[in-house]
């Protein structure tokens, strides 16, 4: 548990990266976790060859899993061409996450990555088999 | 709180909630925080006393055969078993006949039932229903999607600062002519007790029937429908001590009569020929098909239980239980807690938030403290919309608890506080 709330995760979370929104921007879309009911939205702002990510912003009111989650998945995504982050493995930002997460927790961890994935590919997309774990 | 004296001897006529702890396995369960399970998530689904359990592993190996259908021995056992837990249900909430007890999954089905039946042959274009802002969503959406088909109105009843219904908002609502309100006896997001007595006469006055959710009430108080005089009442039994997969749905018997059947098949007829079908008596009329037969018998011995305890002291426990967690967690800074502030018309269910902690986050938290409570909207969404919420982290007590695990929330609430304040 102290594990979970690791003080690299707190700190994502009292100030997360990459928060609030861009306007204009080129790529948005908005989400939501089931679970829980919280909603997350991502604006992305296009480089020249409009096949790159030159800025981002995400935005909405989450636990701590899934702001800090939103704010390290962020950080990375500047100067990634759209295919690289269509091509994007969900376990990576587990890992990037690097502590243990429950079953109960995997779609707080996960949504991030689910509103990135309904930005770069214009509408929503389903769970990856990761946020499914049973445990 | 650790230095009270014992529960048992402060509410006479009440009970252990340390000793019937051990009527139930699961707190020998070790829990993965190392700590001593304390459950408070009631309100979602009760753990099962060892009765309920032997009595239901005794039915499947000794008494298993279909109902209402064997001409021998064993059959003509687990119907005596099935009607018996008929009867049970029956007494427990008061009703005038067991003929008027219909099983069903679940609260959520028995509702659907009336919005099906009832509500598809009473409820016409131009019709309306009331429900409450305060409302468990399976006693909103099957409402929604009535009114919506047949071209009815739905309305709702609005709910004040400190979570109590809005009654003048309530008598705006049925000076509408609604053909039905649908309220919960007790709200499962905030705890409220509704004045129902006071609400089903407003509602007869005005012409409309009233169902009851008591999905929530019938685990914790005594419930008596002939005094309440409502028409309708659904019930889950995991709520109560039951298994999962079995509820109840009372109704009056000449409003049964009257419906249509909600699913057909066999057992609810009495007879089908190639051009049709006749219908069975109620309850038969609303149970097709073979029914969770060992559930029901389950159910039974759970309310056998309940009713050895007595109604009224299971409420006097959790009044209680109530009214010394309400002021522990109010003198904690940054608690912020919702729904009615007396125990008469609070019952054992308190809903909360921490200032800048997110209720997931809360829960998980307490998990570590061995603390289980529900975090979420308790599918009550218009609830959390009244108070510009997310989410709440609930606690809800049942019998099995006592002052010990008071404490065990409001540390858990500190030890929450501590790790996020960093």
């Amino acid at each position: 548990m102290d594990n979970l709330y690791r003080d690299f995760i707190l700190e994502h979370y009292r100030n997360p990266h990459n928060k609030g929104s861009l306007d204009p921007h080129d790529l948005h879309f908005a989400d939501s976790n089931p679970t829980c009911g919280d909603e997350m939205s991502m604006s992305l702002v296009l480089d020249s060859s409009r096949a790159a990510i030159a800025d981002v912003a995400f935005d909405g009111q989450g636990c701590a899993i899934s702001q800090a989650s939103a704010s390290i998945l962020t950080d990375g995504l500047r100067g990634q061409s759209l295919d690289e982050v269509r091509d994007m493995d969900p376990k990576d930002l587990l890992d990037e996450l690097g502590v243990p997460i429950g079953p109960a927790r995997l779609k707080c961890a996960l949504l991030a990555y689910k509103v990135l994935q309904g930005a770069v590919r214009g509408g929503e997309v389903a769970w990856p088999a990761e946020a499914e774990a049973a445990g | 709180m650790a230095v009270e004296p014992a529960l048992s001897a402060l509410t006479p006529g009440a009970f252990s909630g340390t000793v019937l702890r051990s009527d139930f396995a699961v707190f020998d369960r070790p829990t993965r925080s190392g700590k001593r399970l304390v459950f408070l998530d009631a309100a979602a689904s009760a753990p099962k006393p060892r009765t309920v359990v032997d009595t239901m592993a005794d039915a499947y190996s000794h008494h298993y055969a279909n109902v209402h259908r064997g001409i021998y021995e064993l059959s003509e056992d687990a119907t005596g078993l099935f009607e018996a837990a008929r009867g049970k249900v029956a007494a427990f909430i008061g009703a005038p006949s067991k003929r008027e007890i219909v099983f069903v999954r679940n609260a959520t089905e028995a509702i659907n039932l009336v919005a099906y039946s009832w509500g598809r042959a009473n409820v016409h274009s131009g019709d309306r229903v009331v429900t409450t802002q305060l409302e468990h969503h399976a006693n909103i959406v099957p409402w929604q999607q009535l009114t919506a088909e047949v071209g009815a109105t739905l309305d709702y009843v609005a709910i004040t600062d400190d979570g109590r219904l809005e009654l003048d908002d309530l008598r705006e609502k049925l000076g509408n002519g609604p053909k039905l309100l649908a309220v919960a006896a007790v709200s499962n997001a905030l705890g409220t007790i509704n004045p129902l007595a006071e609400i089903v006469k407003m509602a007869h006055e005005a012409g409309a029937l009233v169902l009851v959710d008591a999905a929530q009430a019938a685990p914790h108080m005594p419930i008596d429908v002939a005094a309440l005089d409502c028409d309708f009442l659904a019930l889950s039994g995991h709520k109560m001590l039951g298994p999962s997969g079995i509820g109840a749905l009372w109704g009056r018997r000449e409003l049964l009569d009257a419906m249509p059947p909600f699913m057909t098949g066999g057992s609810m007829i009495t007879k089908v020929t190639m051009e049709g079908a006749e219908w069975n008596e109620v309850p038969h009329k609303f149970e097709a098909g073979t029914p969770a037969i060992v559930e029901a018998i389950g159910l039974g011995a759970a309310i056998d239980y309940l009713t050895n305890l007595g109604m009224d002291a299971v409420r006097e426990h959790e009044r209680y239980l109530f009214e010394r967690a309400w002021p522990a967690l109010g003198e904690i800074p940054g608690v912020r807690r919702f729904g009615p502030n007396d125990a008469e018309t609070h019952a054992g269910v308190i809903s909360f938030v921490l200032d800048g902690i997110h209720p997931h986050d809360v829960a998980t938290v307490f998990d570590s403290e061995g603390v289980a409570v529900r975090a979420g909207h308790h599918c009550a969404q218009p609830v959390m919309l009244r108070y510009d919420i997310p989410a709440t982290t609930r606690a809800s007590f049942y019998v099995y608890n006592d002052l010990d695990d008071i404490d065990a929330l409001t540390s858990a609430v500190r030890a929450t506080q501590t790790l996020f304040a960093g």
